[in-house]
This record gives structure tokens, sequence and C-alpha cells, in this order.
């Protein structure tokens, strides 16, 4: 049998392969030269990376290839390892020699599953080319470009590590329960592609900071480590100094290099959730032509009237034992999918 | 455990099958015996399909029961082994070469005959590097047939296996179908909605209308049983207790009937002729419209 589903795999698997090699091997001639551009350029590095076309293609393609990679494999290797075998009737040539329809489900799954795993490993080789990245947000450095996303963050966790090993597994059983319940192969292919866009797009961002618990601190208030400032108001505050503003964001920054911040609270000297910021914290935004006195004087009082900022975060630390938690919780996900597909199949198909 | 009856490797008993609230098949027991080539024969949606589709294990019954070689067709007690299947228009791999075909047999099937597949591909003057994509329909039958047959089972089944060939390709098939039915020990069941075909391979008929079957048996014994009586018009219950009334058809000065009967026909009054297999079967399929005589019978003669 598994013969059979090698046989009926291998063209793609080929293919699959090929363009696997192809991305291995612009990562190896690109990665050195990013380690490069690292030692030599020090603080700048961001700076000089954001300038380098080259290399930032090579990051945001290779990101976006990571995450397509389990919808590929979700609507051509699931889909349709089903659903053509039903549209063609050849499940009734299949199952008809001396092989049950699970048993045969069994090996195809299997089999297709360590294929979808190998192309996942696609997430390692990038991991791999992107350490100087990684050194460089652990460094604290900071910048504006995609590199300077540390990992943990939810925007390429998924696409890092051996979560697109998961990732790829579980597509390829959602693209096998479609291709089972809806049979036939073009709807089931278009099915799987928007619930594998959907569990990527949703599932990391939900599961991510539940799976291991988040650390929490709590900082006070500067005006160096402003990060956000939300004021709901007129424009242009310095045009009507008298009108009635309300902010609603207010962060600084941890200290914590490469760590993700899941929930932020304004608490007050009792340790309680402040749920509406005063009014009077507007004064602490520095902008173009505010009084740095009447800004200092403010954060002043955010301290003296014991208000600080409580943080629930990942550390960047958890990375691998995070990678680790959220593929188990994927492979556990495909197998309660495969279940559901074994009966499936169980049920009369012909 | 029942074990079945003496010499058959099927056996129904009021075996149904409901897609959502249709019934395709109801309500029909029916026994096959041993080493016979069994034609199944009966009009579109008389759930032939449906019930070689039971008998293979495709399907679970929703109703009754099914044996086949003494197991259910389906969970562990299947024969999987000894049933081979050739599917309604023999789907085969498009993407697979004809070798790929004999592997993928040769792989999933204990009691595989790789030298008889072989010898049956070289028969056929089929090339083993073809896909199976661009053979010709018959062609891709024979290739069908030929994992049916290589499974080496005890029983073979077919359902309507020459439906979408061209004449000359049905005959070969059929032909090549008996050859190996004579070389090796299989009871076969054979399904179509055409007469001629059952009447070229089988010799024995089941006729299967609206999930009953109207009549099985050994085709040469059916048709030294079944006579077409022709004479002057009188009523069908006034004939012999040992002529059963199969079909009556009247006009205003004669009556027809075709009836079954064991004992010689005696009565000088009637016009006795036999019957082809394609008039005994259409008189079986007639015959269910209702025990009533039909008027619409008269019109159509």
């Amino acid at each position: 049998m598994t013969w059979l589903t090698w046989r009926q795999l291998r063209a793609s698997a080929a293919l699959a392969l090929v363009l696997l090699a192809a991305v291995v091997v612009v990562l190896l001639v690109t990665g050195p030269r990013l380690s490069e551009m690292l030692r030599t350029t020090g603080d700048a590095f961001f700076d000089a990376l954001d300038n380098d076309d080259a290399l930032e293609a090579v990051l945001v393609l290779g990101t976006r290839l990571v995450w397509l990679v389990p919808v590929l494999v979700g609507v051509f290797w699931g889909a349709p390892m089903v659903a053509r075998e039903l549209e063609a009737r050849t499940h009734r040539l299949v199952w008809t020699q001396s092989i049950t329809p699970t048993r045969w489900l069994a090996n195809k799954l299997a089999v297709t599953s360590v294929a979808a795993a190998v192309v996942g490993l696609v997430g390692l080789a990038l991991t791999w080319w992107c350490r100087p990245l990684d050194k460089a947000v652990a460094q604290g450095l900071d910048g504006r470009g995609m590199g300077s996303i540390p990992r943990l963050w939810p925007e390429v966790f998924a696409q890092r590590g051996i979560v697109p090993i998961g990732m790829a597994v579980l597509a390829l059983t959602i693209g096998v329960a479609a291709g089972l319940f809806v049979r036939r192969t073009v709807p089931a292919m278009a099915l799987t592609l928007a619930v594998v866009i959907l569990v990527q797009l949703i599932l990391p961002i939900l599961v991510q900071p539940r799976l291991l618990g988040t650390d929490r601190t709590v900082v006070t208030y500067t005006v160096d480590a402003i990060t956000e400032f939300q004021i709901d108001g007129p424009p242009r505050i310095e045009d009507d100094p008298d009108a009635d503003v309300h902010v609603v964001e207010f962060a600084v920054r941890i200290d914590k290099p490469g760590a993700w911040v899941v929930h932020r609270d304004m608490i007050d000297s009792e340790g309680d959730v402040v749920t509406r910021i005063p009014d009077w914290v507007s004064d602490c935004a520095p902008h173009p032509g505010s009084d740095p006195q009447v800004v200092a004087a403010c954060f002043q009082r955010l301290e003296d009237d014991g208000y600080r900022q409580r943080v629930d975060y990942l550390p960047a630390s958890r990375f691998w034992a995070l990678q680790a938690a959220e593929t188990g919780f994927l492979l556990v996900l495909s197998a309660l999918v495969a279940g559901l597909c074994f009966w499936r199949i169980r049920r009369d198909l012909t | 455990m029942s074990t079945p009856d003496e010499g058959s490797v099927l056996t129904a008993t009021g075996l149904g099958k409901k897609y959502g609230r249709r019934w395709a098949l109801s309500d029909c027991t029916l026994e096959i015996p041993a080493g016979r080539v069994v034609g199944l024969v009966g009009p579109n949606g008389a759930g032939k399909s449906t019930f070689l589709h039971l008998a293979v294990g495709m399907l679970s019954p929703s109703a009754g029961e099914i044996r086949v070689l003494g197991g259910r067709p389906t969970g562990a007690d299947a024969r999987r082994s000894q049933v081979g299947f050739v599917g309604q228009d023999t789907p085969t791999y498009a993407g697979l070469s004809v070798a790929d075909h004999l592997r993928l047999g040769a792989g999933l099937n204990p009691r595989w005959d790789a030298d008889l597949a072989q010898e049956r591909i070289a028969g056929l003057r089929l090339d083993p590097k073809q896909h199976a994509g661009r053979l010709s329909g018959g062609q891709r039958a024979q290739l069908a047939l030929t994992l049916g047959i290589a499974k080496r089972p005890d029983l073979l089944i077919l359902d309507e296996p020459v439906a979408s060939l061209d004449p000359l390709a049905r005959r070969e098939f059929l032909q090549d179908l008996m050859e190996a039915v004579a070389e090796h020990e299989m009871t076969v069941v054979l399904s179509s909605h055409l007469v001629s075909d059952v009447e070229r391979a089988c010799d024995y008929l089941v006729v299967l209308v609206d999930s009953r079957v109207q009549v099985a048996g050994d085709i040469d014994d059916l048709l030294a049983t079944h006579h077409r009586l022709t004479g002057p018009r009188r009523d069908a219950s006034t004939l012999p207790t040992g002529q059963h009334v199969i079909t009556a058809s009247h006009t205003e000065r004669q009556s027809t009937f075709v009836v079954r009967t064991d004992q010689p026909v005696i009565d000088p009054a009637w016009e006795v002729s036999g019957l082809s297999l394609e008039d005994l079967v259409i008189a079986y399929m007639s015959s269910t419209a209702g025990d009533a005589p039909r008027p619409t019978l008269e019109a159509l003669r």
C-alpha cells in the first residue's frame, strides 16, 4: 500500500522537493551575508538591512513562503486525496482489493503527513537564516522593517522553528476531511484554502499566549520609554488647548528585548486596574510645541500617585518551549481531524 | 454464527438499503449458488448496483442481512481477499501505467497471481508502460478485469462492466471473462440491463425488479419450463394448477399467456411456443406491474 501511496504522491513530492531545495539554496547563499552585515554595521544593523533590497526580499518572501506551505499542502495533497478517488470512482477499484478503506486511509495519511512534515522543515531553514536578526533583537536593537520583528511575535512566530511542520500536517488533515465530506475535488480544494487560511490567521494568535501562560511585570511610566500614546480629541491639541481630550492608550516599553507583550493595564497605587485613564495624563504626551516641564510634571504626578503599567508578556527565552508546545497542539488537533476522517470513511461512500 | 446454505456463496435475507428517506433496495432475499456465472438483470433503478455494492462491502445494509462466503462483507470477518470486484465503467487510475496497476494488485492482495496477470496483459497485447488514461474503454475494462481475476477470488462481482463499451468490445470482454471463468474456478455475478450480455456469458439468471427477485434459476431450465400459450380467449384462472401464469394478454377472441410449468402442456387448444431469454425477462419485468391484468399490455402488443 505504501508503494501505491508513494506512486500517487511522487510527482508532486518531487516538485515540492525541488522548490524546497531552491529555497534552501537561496537561504544558504544569502545567510552568511546577513551575519556579515550584523558584524560590520553593529547598532545600525536594521537600517542597513532596510537598505539592502535583496536580503529584505529574501526575508519577506521566505516568510510568506513558509506561510504558504501549509496552504499548498492542504489544497494540493489533502483535498484531492480522497475526493479525486471518489470522482474518478477509483475508490471502488482500490477498496475492493484486499484492503479496508480504513487501512488505505491510514497509510495515505501517514505517508503524506511525513511528506508534509518534510516540506514544513523550510521553517527551520528560515530560522537558521534569521539568527543574526534574533541576535540583534536580543541585543535590544530596534528597527522598522520586518527583520526587527522579534521571532516570538505572532506576526512571524508560526513561520519559524517547527510550528510550520505542525501547521502543514494540520492543513493536510483539514484537506482530507474536506475531500471526504464534500466529495468533489475542486470544491474541497476551495474549502480547504479558506479554512487553512483562516486557521493560520486566527489560531496562532489565540493559542500562543495560552499554551504556557505569560509572565507578569510592573513598570513605572517614563518619558523615554513611551511606545504608544493615543488621545481621543481634536486633531491638533495645540490649536485648541481647552478641548476635551481623553487618553485612550498609553504604553511604555518594558526592558525585555524580544518579548511579546500580550496584555497591558494601567494600575493605580492599590494595584487595581484603571479602566479610564485620567484626562490630565494627556499632558504627558510629548508633541511638537509641548512644554517639557509640563510633560515632566505629568510623569512626576503619575509616579507620585502610584500609577504604574502592568504587563503580561512572553519572554524571548521561551521561544523553543512555545514552539514545541504549539507544534504539539497542532499535531493533537491534526489527530482529531484525522479521527473525523476515519469516522467518515467507515460510513458509506459510493 | 450462521453458515451459508450448502452450495451458495452469497445469501441476502430481507436486505435493504436506504439513502436518506428513499429505499434504493428493500426486502431483497436472494441466494447465489456456487460455481455459476450469474447474470443479474433488471431495469435501471431496480437496485442492482446497490445490491452489488452491499455484497462487496462498499455499502452497509440499512435492513436485513447479507453474507458473502460465510462472512459479512464489511468489518472484521469480511472475505476481502476472496471477493473480486469490477465496478461500473471499470475505473482505473488514469495516471498509472498498466504495470503500475499490476504492482498495485500484487501489493494489496495476498492471493495475487502475478503470472496470470502478466499472461493476461501479454495476451491482451497491452503495453505495460502505457498509462491507463490512454487506454481505450475496452482495454481499460480488460485491465480492470485482470485485476479482478489475478486476485484469484472465489467470487467475482462485476457491476455493469460493459455498459459503456461498443458492441465489439463488449463481445470481447465477455468472451474473455468466460474463458477466465472456465480456466479458474470461481463464481461470477454480472449485472447488466441488457439480456444479450447475460445470454452470452451466464448460465444462471436472476431478474431483479423493484428490489425483488422475480425469478432465479438455471437459464436452460428456465427456458425449458417457460412457454407461451396462444389460443381461444379464456380466463387465467381456468388454467391447470401446475401452470403458473407470468403474463396474460387478451384480444377479443384470443388469449396469450406466458406460463411456467414443469409438466408438458397437453391441452390441444393451445398453440405452444418457446421463449427467448429476452422474452422471458421482459415477461417477468412486466408481470411486476401488478397481479391484475393490465389493459395497456393489449395496446402494446
